[in-house]
């Protein structure tokens, strides 16, 4: 054998050989478990919500640190990826903005025989954001229905009497991907009923993108969640009806239900959960866990 | 008009290492995610990476070596070749988010490997394999025909000079093509994001093992994705650290290839 | 006569059938490609649903509807036209000016760095573009041109060309480096100046291969998804209309890639939401598909194969 074939057959061998020690590190294998900690943990699947996906980490990033038998995986993609892959049997817990809808609970049903358990875990308040100096600071669900829904008549700062700082009067819509649990709770509440949004807004991928490009455009508006709130934007006080008290989203105006688009945080597990998936959700909900609500600027649980 | 495209690219890069240079340290590698991802490091994505790249480079370099053998060593030149060379030029065509469809379709559901590293890379595998091909016909076909010629009129069989003669002449070239491909692996993200790659995955600090062939993992690529679009409150400089560091990695890469491919041509025999 | 063992011949035979089969490895993972990507969304195609026609000219796009699905993609194939179009309007000039100066006009040296400057730029993954496009084109087109938002045709359309210059540099290069030497030995006879020789010998000589490089970077642009996903905005829009400039290259639009890569997560297995990317991917297949082996027919035509 020439040197260059031995040099890459060597090469092949180890990596060979590295990819059977990887392969069967997981399976359990005799050596020292203080070495490889990874063998011994046991996984919770925690897939959906994209609004949620940063205290889903959060918990997993703590829950890790307290009880390090446990790897907790989170995945985002949205509501619908989650309760997706809840009925497809590919995860644990899936997190929800919304709530599930009859035809995913049956369809859940029907593929495992088991009813999808639901915890609330939290309150959110969806906050409508403009740029920090754009003059505009209530506005009413109907006027937000006109803006974003299919056939609404309101398309330019001008109808709502606004000049904004960078002049252009065309209202930019940033809006979510249709997989958000945000999308489809804001258009449940301020869309009219049997429509759709408009087409042309910019459907953006996270809670956080949202409100980035808020802050750098006068000239848009659009919906998150308050715990994504930076110092470029501006929350704007909602009200019900023209004439109305019009609130502002913070904790308060969202436990006394003053707050027109407040919605509660969902985990749904297949079926009542146990062990180690059922000994997570009690500690998400412990103390400990909806601190980390309130630091990530959500609203806990009610108590009940 | 050729310094009007290098002059803003290397502004760009500058503006990048700029703004991520709060965040860079050797420790950024290392480290894990701390606070939300907003701090600390990215070694469970490095890693990630790091393991999806050798995985689908494993798995495909022979195949693909094999396929430019068959292809410049045995095939005759007919309709069924020239097919087998549309194809080739093809499979490189197909959008990333279609390999992403079809890793899904067979290796997600069809294999029923589920989401996984395993899935991710047979993915990035077929992503990857034509242009192995195509590099490595090239650097056969560069071996003079008279080498062949020489060791076949002595008696050596066919695949015997292949082994002997042509592989040893070539190896530089294949393995330039080969290592060009890591950084295409490492760099996407639509093929990954279905297939296998998660938000965040909590992996103990320099654990090299950390990840078992059907687990789920973390990317770079994706990393980069999620920390720019979903987590709030980030201060600029981590996604700005986290592309620069995938960034380096493939321009390291390339240029190790590049080193290489000087080598060659310094060293030939002919 | 060399002798040889029979276990030698065995080992032989084995390793040849083996090259064989991987020989064919690329057509068995196309057709599977196409097999796959069909085998999944072929419900759709074939329930009543669902109707060809509307879906490639309707520009509804509401396939998450519960009261009234409609599945009209004629404002991606607009997303997807434009973005390529305005790319590959600033690409091919360029591309082509790069590919020409490497190969006529540059010294070894330049030329050795050139083509790695390039390599190098073709090495960039996607997503880093994407992140550009978000974060520095987005405020560098605001500030340009006034634009109320930065994330638009235009973002897409100089990230891609970007993406696209190096394919269209190195095959274009390759085209011109094939045309003979003495094409240009003959116009330097004939006393033509340098200019002259590219316009009236040179790109007439090499113009299948350059063309075969723009398309090959048209595939290229039709087929990205992340930086695009990113960089444009991503929403549902026909930047096409009669007033003047015909294409705002200032406006937002989505691609076809763009859709699948981020509604894909959502949909559960098998619903229709699902199928239908499946068909996006069906139609973006076929789209590259064509226009690579357009490129490689004619490709096949300049080397006389």
């Amino acid at each position: 054998m020439t040197q260059v074939s031995l040099l890459k057959t060597t090469g092949l061998a180890i990596l060979v050989s590295g990819l059977i020690t990887v392969g069967c590190g997981k399976q359990g294998s005799t050596v020292s478990s203080e070495a490889r900690s990874s063998e011994n943990k046991k996984e919770i699947q925690n897939a959906g919500s994209d609004t949620m996906v940063n205290i889903a980490q959060a918990w997993a990033e703590a829950y890790g640190k307290a009880n390090s038998t446990v790897d907790i995986s989170v995945a985002g993609g949205g509501s619908g990826t989650g309760i997706a892959a809840l009925i497809n049997g590919t995860t644990d817990i899936a997190n929800c903005s919304r709530a599930m809808k009859n035809i995913e609970k049956k369809k859940a049903k029907n593929t495992h025989g088991k009813d999808p358990q639901q915890y609330i875990m939290g309150l959110d308040a969806l906050a409508v954001y403009v740029h920090k100096d754009n003059p505009l600071n209530e506005i009413t669900i109907e006027q937000l229905g006109q803006i974003y829904g299919e056939d609404g008549s309101i398309t330019k700062w001008s109808q709502l009497g606004i000049k904004p700082n960078d002049g252009h009067d065309e209202i930019i819509r940033i809006s979510r991907q249709s997989n958000s649990g945000t999308y489809v709770y804001f258009k449940e509440t301020v869309v009219p009923k049997g429509k759709e949004f408009k087409l042309g807004s910019l459907d953006l991928h996270g809670s956080k993108d949202v409100v980035e490009i808020i802050g750098n455009t006068p000239s848009a508006i659009g919906y998150s969640g308050m715990g994504y709130a930076t110092d470029h934007v501006k929350m704007l006080k909602v009200s019900s009806k023209q004439g109305q008290v019009a609130y502002t989203p913070n904790i308060e105006n969202v436990v006394n239900k003053t707050y027109p688009i407040s919605r509660p945080l969902y985990m749904y597990t297949l079926g009542v959960p146990t062990g180690r998936v059922k000994t997570y959700i009690d500690w998400c909900l412990s103390d400990a866990g909806q601190k980390i609500i309130i630091d990530n600027g959500f609203i806990p649980a009610p108590k009940n | 008009m050729t310094l009007a495209m290098v002059v803003p690219l290397l502004l760009i890069v500058g503006f990048l290492l700029y703004k991520a240079w709060p965040a860079l340290s050797i420790d950024f590698v290392f480290e894990l995610p701390k606070n939300g991802m907003r701090e600390g490091g990215i070694w469970p994505a490095f890693l990630g990476t790091l393991y999806l790249v050798l995985i689908s480079l494993v798995i495909a370099a022979p195949i693909g070596v094999m396929a430019a053998i068959y292809l410049n060593e045995y095939a005759k030149e007919n309709w069924f070749t020239r097919i087998i060379n549309l194809a080739v030029i093809n499979l490189a065509g197909v959008p990333s988010i279609v390999h992403a469809l079809f890793g899904l379709g067979a290796f997600v559901l069809f294999a029923g490997l589920g989401r996984s590293v395993l899935a991710a890379s047979l993915t990035l595998a077929v992503m990857t394999l034509p242009v192995i091909i195509a590099s490595t016909k090239e650097a056969l076909s560069a071996v003079p025909m008279s080498f062949r010629q020489a060791s076949w009129n002595m008696g050596v069989s066919r695949w015997q000079t292949i082994r002997g003669i042509v592989m040893p002449n070539s190896v530089s070239g294949i393995l330039t093509g080969i290592i060009l491909q890591v950084s295409r692996a490492a760099g996407e993200t639509a093929p990954i994001m279905f297939t296998g790659v998660v938000f965040y995955k909590a992996v103990d600090k320099g654990d090299l093992l950390a990840y078992g062939l059907l687990d789920q993992c973390m990317a770079l690529a994706m990393h980069l994705y999620t920390i720019s679009t979903q987590v709030p409150g980030v201060p600029d400089a981590v996604p700005f650290a986290t592309a620069v560091i995938l960034l380096g990695v493939v321009l390291l890469v390339n240029a190790l290839s590049i080193v290489l491919r000087i080598y060659i041509r310094t060293h030939r025999k002919w | 006569m060399l002798h040889r063992s029979k276990y030698k011949v065995l080992s032989e035979g084995i390793i040849e059938c083996l090259i064989r089969v991987c020989g064919i490895s690329a057509v068995v993972f196309v057709f599977a490609i196409f097999l796959f990507v069909f085998w999944q969304g072929k419900g759709l195609i074939f329930s009543g649903e669902f109707e060809f026609w509307k879906f490639l000219t309707t520009k509804e796009w509401y396939p998450a509807s519960e009261s009234n699905p409609r599945y009209g993609v004629s404002a991606l194939i607009a997303g997807t036209v434009s973005v390529t179009v305005l790319a590959m309007v600033i690409a091919v000039p360029f591309g082509l000016g790069v590919a020409l100066f490497i190969s006529e006009f540059c010294s070894p040296k330049l030329k050795e760095t050139l083509k790695i400057v390039i390599e190098l730029l073709a090495a960039i993954p996607s997503v880093v573009w994407g992140f550009i496009g978000l974060t520095i084109m987005n405020q560098l087109i605001m500030k340009l041109f006034g634009a109320p938002i930065g994330l638009t045709v235009l973002n897409g359309a100089i990230i891609l060309a970007l993406m696209s210059v190096p394919i269209i540099v190195s095959i274009g290069e390759d085209a011109l480096q094939a045309v003979p030497d003495s094409y240009r030995e003959a116009g330097i006879g004939l006393g033509v100046t340098r200019w002259q020789m590219v316009y009236k010998v040179l790109l007439p000589a090499a113009k299948n291969g350059l063309l075969a490089a723009v398309l090959l970077g048209v595939g290229r642009a039709i087929g990205e998804t992340m930086a695009v996903l990113m960089a444009t905005g991503h929403a549902v829009h026909i930047p096409f209309n009669a007033e003047f400039p015909y294409l705002h290259g200032l406006d937002s639009v989505r691609t076809l890639t763009a859709t699948i890569a981020a509604e894909l997560g959502e949909t559960a297995r098998d619903s229709s939401h699902y199928q239908v990317l499946f068909i996006i991917g069906i139609l973006l297949f076929t789209i590259t598909f064509v226009v690579n082996l357009t490129a490689d027919l004619i490709v096949k035509g300049v080397k006389g194969k």
